[in-house]
């Protein structure tokens, strides 16, 4: 790979087209956890979507490609590689148009039952894991695994930490947790997961009975800022009663820590 | 008129489900819906709902339930489930006009694994983000998120046209045969004997296979280095291969995304092949195509609206016997694995 571009570019210079089966096809444009290949994934996605191809079903954006499920009756792999040919390079989104969330989390205790572990394991006070994982502006990745599950990168080199040996069958709604170099916000359902707990937010990434089920989207900021557990209390009653306690901002300009 | 269905009992795993959730996999959401969905659209048919109503799916062990409705019809589909209306037997593969206070009981499949028992006029639980389908693992849809338990009242949409014929299936399809695979999206990620592996030995279907996915006992397939990919995006039938070497056949259950390497993807007209071996039966893979795949998929349609189109007013009343399912080749595709399909 000595070509100009992916000297610039971390990414592919042609997406890489995957049959996934008779009726998906993954298209790849790089292989790394990278914002910019990200980025790509997020743009081709909606440029695609613009496009209106028939037969496209839906479309599944993760770190590094993109899923298109397509209907075999109507279309073929080919046909879904030639339109997104026509469309490489996909424009970059404006800056102006990203999301920028404010997520309030309980740090520690039964709210975040491994920040302590966490702070021993970096020779950091409780406190000084707090302030390190609330400064950055955090770049939701992708969600998946579960409804809302958002993987975000951005997470401080000072708090990189391997995922627990033994996942946890089950932990609680709206965790805030933190695995490799990744974090997560977890949707208000108990998942299973192998990542340390910090905190746990009010914020319901997914709750059906609003009229948008799910908050954050891929491309999305996260900034996360603390409370404490009367305020976490309060949060947790407005939401349940279905007040919105988040709601998203206009943001500009790249992400502070949102690199990789 | 509508009413409900009173559950004596809910079988092993009875689930509400139909066509799935579309358009939500972006946001996490697991597709779910029907595993085997010709044969949803067939229960369907055979009482004049639209094709993709909702419909219970009954695993290996059937419920039982007293109906609490006026007049409606029921058609079962599937594996050889033995069903029975007011404790005479009853045959699948046709309507049956039901009364209020009709007892219908679904016993112990004989072969196969999943049956599709349909109301006409559906069932009326609310939809959640466009469906039905009822995903346990998230508690989404169905009937309060879960499967049914004695003591539910399903409420059913009512017959609209409860008089009409009674229809049947003269010849309901098989479900033997090899699954056949688009290799990838990430054969790369195995050795070649992996890939050979999977296309040329004998597997079977673990004791750990449900909804969201069947594990296949058999040859370990080999990673090429390492098992982690960058987690993306998992269709219905993708192939995956975590660390231990031993292939998941991921079902309508799945997760929306993963992060283990798909050595290949069973082909949707084939999905309900996996989706009715049974813990203990034969898998063989074979390999086809991308175009090959869509050629396949477009000929399973036009033969699924063949079927549709053939359904006629039922014969007889009779029980199923051993000899008409094996004359069908229900047994004989079920049980052996045997390719009876005609397909190539």
């Amino acid at each position: 790979m000595t070509d100009a571009e992916t000297i610039h570019h971390p990414g592919y210079r042609q997406p890489r087209f995957l049959p996934a089966g008779d009726a998906a096809l993954s298209v790849e444009l790089g292989d790394a956890i990278d914002e910019t290949i990200n980025a790509r994934v997020v743009a081709l996605e909606e440029a695609l979507a613009a496009r209106h191809v028939a037969g496209v079903i839906e479309t599944v954006p993760t770190y590094r490609s993109l899923l298109v499920l397509f209907d075999p009756l109507v279309a073929t792999h080919a046909g879904i590689a030639a339109a997104v040919r026509e469309l490489w390079p996909p424009p970059e989104r404006a800056a102006g148009a990203r999301r920028l969330w404010r997520v309030p989390v309980c740090y520690g205790g039964e709210m975040g039952a491994d920040l302590d572990f966490v702070a021993r394991a970096h020779d950091l006070t409780t406190d000084e894991v707090v302030a390190l994982h609330t400064a950055p502006t955090y770049r939701v990745y992708m969600i998946g695994f579960a409804p809302g599950f958002a993987y975000l990168g951005g997470l401080d080199e000072r708090l990189v930490t391997s995922r627990r040996e033994v996942p946890r069958p089950k932990t609680p709604p709206g965790s805030i947790s933190i695995g490799g170099r990744q974090a997560a916000v977890s949707p208000p359902m108990e998942v299973p997961s192998g990542w340390h707990l910090l905190g746990r937010t009010a914020a319901r990434s997914y709750d059906p009975r609003r009229e948008q089920p799910f908050l954050f989207g891929p491309g999305d900021l996260i900034c996360f800022h603390a409370v404490d557990a009367a305020g976490h209390a309060a949060l947790i009653r407005a939401a349940e009663a279905g007040e919105e306690i988040v709601a998203p901002e206009e943001a500009g300009g790249a992400p502070s820590g949102a690199t990789s | 008129m509508s009413g409900h269905l009173r559950f004596i009992s809910g079988g092993a795993l009875t689930t509400v489900q139909d066509e799935g959730r579309v358009g939500w996999q972006r946001h996490g959401i697991s597709a779910s819906g029907a595993i085997d969905r010709r044969l949803m659209h067939l229960a369907n048919a055979l009482v004049g709902n639209p094709l993709a109503e909702a419909v219970l799916e009954i695993t290996l062990a059937g419920p039982e339930f007293v109906v609490e409705a006026d007049a409606v019809r029921l058609a079962l589909t599937g594996a050889d489930f033995p069903l029975s209306i007011n404790d005479r037997p009853a045959a699948a593969w046709r309507a049956h006009a039901l009364r209020r206070g009709d007892r219908v009981r679904i016993g112990t499949a004989r072969g196969g694994m999943r049956g599709y028992l349909a109301l006409a006029g559906g069932l009326m639980v609310a939809p959640v983000l466009g469906s039905r389908s009822t995903h346990t693992r998230s508690s989404i849809g169905g009937f309060r998120g879960r499967r049914l338990e004695a003591g539910d009242e399903i409420p059913i949409g009512g017959d609209q046209d409860a008089a009409a014929p009674l229809l049947g299936c003269p010849q309901p399809p098989d479900f033997g045969g090899p699954v056949r695979v688009v290799l990838g999206p990430q054969a790369d990620a195995f050795t070649e004997e992996a890939v050979a592996t999977l296309l040329g030995a004998p597997f079977t279907v673990s004791v750990r296979a449900d909804r969201m996915g069947a594990e296949l006992d058999g040859p370990v397939l080999a990673h090429r280095d390492g098992f982690n990919i960058i987690s993306d995006g998992i269709v219905n039938g993708s192939i995956q291969v975590p660390g231990h070497g031993r292939p998941v056949v991921l079902l309508a259950d799945r997760q929306s995304t993963g992060g283990y390497p798909k050595i290949a993807t069973v082909i949707s007209a084939d999905l309900g092949r996996i989706g009715q071996r049974r813990p203990g039966d034969e898998v063989r893979f074979s390999a086809v195509s991308p175009e090959e795949a869509i050629a396949i998929a477009r000929a399973a349609a036009d033969e699924e609206r063949a079927l549709i189109a053939a359904l006629a007013p039922a014969a007889d009343h009779a029980a199923p016997t051993t000899e008409r399912l094996l004359a069908a080749n229900l047994i004989s595709g079920v049980v052996s694995g045997r390719d009876t399909s005609g397909e190539p």
